[in-house]
């Protein structure tokens, strides 16, 4: 039997900048086990409920993730929303969808230069970023913000976009969609990424299941589970189905996230299409008092938000759970067998967002 | 097929130049929204005081006494809820990001403001007399 060594991955890694420590225990080249710990940038930004007012506690969950930031901000809106009982406008509701989806176009196309990049591919990489910009350009012009959007309050959104701008961006999404299939083409069907990815890090459904995967790690492993089936802002008006892959390796990842591209290209252009008129923001007056889980999906998986308001302006409690910890104890599942010069791929493909992850 | 792409996207890349620019000796992009930095009119100010109530990180700091508008730069989000919030038109949101700085930045202004007199109401009574 070899001897089993013990290499420490992280904190500082060549996956990405974030974070996580991961034990690898090797026999020879292979990872036998795999211990993680995380603990290194914790915030404490779920007590910063109790020092800042509910409204301004927006900015706050905004700042939790950089690249999901407008779909934070969306689900706890939408939790003190419910604890308070107001009806969102029909137009905010759209801009929210709209918003949503660019959100998750940004973080997918990132991801997959990020992706790139761990396999060594750099061109690939340069490629995804590019493309990635326009989308950051579009949610500049519109919201002001390229990262933080700062657009999503309680009661509705701060910002209303034009008919002019939404028909540019509708203009727009043709040319954009040409080149992310050209892009996914690369990922796809170029020989040494297949030869890379195929087979690499398998997780079963029924593993996925138990072990509580979310978003696009789950969908790769046949897991039909999506949180915008249910509806929330404009997802129940638009129709949704959910991007399924059934291998469960890192290839099936990759593939479920490209397919989530057109998924978001056709919602955001269906939005613009069915955009009703009207106001865009309702008053808000009160505190919220009662609780609420507001569930909803990112780019990574589903989020969820415990909000808890005593009828002053402060919550007394907010707990958030992101997706990438509910994917951790998949990651583990999925390292045991890889070679040693694998385990960056496989890791970067849940899609980890530790900053999210320890709040 | 892969060919045609490959020469497809190396000759884009050959004719199209840097897809990125020069920050900070060539200025960021903006849009026509961008929220960059917030500038104070010291002239319009009546020291209301709800810009710095408003303020979501604790930016903005009035002093009444002294008569004087403080902002923390490296506090300011610019999430714009000052400009919202703001009647008398004082602050504004330019699209330029803050420029890049080493050392923290406060930026101290006095509030120039001067409480119109009161004779208006004079001139108004005579206006009435005459009228009558």
């Amino acid at each position: 039997m070899p001897e089993r060594i013990i290499v420490p991955f992280g904190p500082q890694h060549p996956v990405l900048p974030e974070p996580i420590h991961i034990d690898l225990v090797l026999e020879d080249e292979k990872v036998v086990e795999a211990i993680p710990s995380i603990g290194y940038i914790h915030r404490g930004l779920e007590q910063l409920v109790q020092k800042r007012e509910y409204p301004e506690f927006v900015y706050v969950a905004e700042r939790i993730c950089g690249i999901c930031s407008f779909i934070h901000s969306l689900c706890y809106c939408q939790g003190i929303e419910k604890i308070m009982e107001i009806e969102v406008p029909d137009r905010a509701r759209y801009l929210r969808t709209i918003w949503s989806e660019y959100s998750r176009l940004h973080s997918h196309l990132l991801w997959l230069g990020l992706f790139a990049d761990s396999m060594g591919f750099e061109n690939l990489f340069m490629r995804s970023w590019r493309l990635r910009e326009k989308v950051l350009d579009v949610l500049e012009d519109t919201t002001g913000g390229r990262v933080i959007q700062g657009t999503c309050k309680v009661g509705g959104v701060r910002r209303d976009i034009g008919q002019e701008k939404l028909d540019e961006i509708h203009r727009g999404l043709e040319s954009f969609e040409e080149e992310c299939r050209d892009l996914g083409h690369v990922f796809l069907n170029d020989t040494t990424v297949k030869n890379r990815l195929r087979g690499l890090g398998v997780l079963s459904k029924a593993e996925a299941y138990d072990l509580g995967a979310v978003g696009p790690t789950a969908r790769a492993s046949g897991v039909e589970m999506d949180h915008r089936e249910t509806g929330y802002a404009a997802y129940g008006d638009l129709g949704f189905k959910p991007v399924i892959e059934t291998a469960g390796d890192c290839y099936a990842r990759c593939a479920v996230r490209l397919r989530e591209v057109h998924a978001s290209i056709d919602l955001v252009r269906r939005a613009i299409e069915e955009m009703p008129e009207g106001p865009i923001d309702v008053k808000v007056r009160g505190t919220p008092e009662g609780e609420y889980f507001s569930r909803a999906e990112q780019p990574r998986g589903e989020v969820v938000y415990y909000l808890r308001g005593d009828g002053t302006k402060n919550l007394s409690r907010a707990r958030i759970r992101t997706p990438t910890l509910t994917n951790i104890p998949s990651l583990v599942k999925m390292l045991p067998g890889v070679q040693l010069a694998d385990v960056p791929v496989v890791v970067l493909s849940i899609d980890p967002c530790i900053s999210c992850t320890e709040r | 097929m892969g060919i045609f792409q490959m020469t497809k996207t190396v000759l884009r890349n050959l004719s199209g130049g840097p897809a990125t620019r020069r920050y900070p000796a060539v200025a960021a992009r903006k849009g026509p929204i961008t929220r960059g930095h917030v500038v104070f009119n010291p002239a319009t100010c009546r020291s209301c005081g709800i810009c710095s109530r408003r303020c979501p990180s604790g930016a903005i700091n009035l002093d009444k006494e002294a008569n004087f508008w403080e902002i923390d730069r490296m506090r300011c989000i610019a999430c714009g809820e000052c400009v919202e919030g703001c009647q008398f038109d004082s602050l504004t949101m330019e699209q330029e990001y803050f420029p890049p700085v080493v050392d923290r930045v406060v930026e101290r202004y006095p509030i120039t403001y001067v409480k119109p007199e009161k004779p208006a109401k004079k001139p108004k009574e005579e206006g009435a007399g005459e009228n009558a």
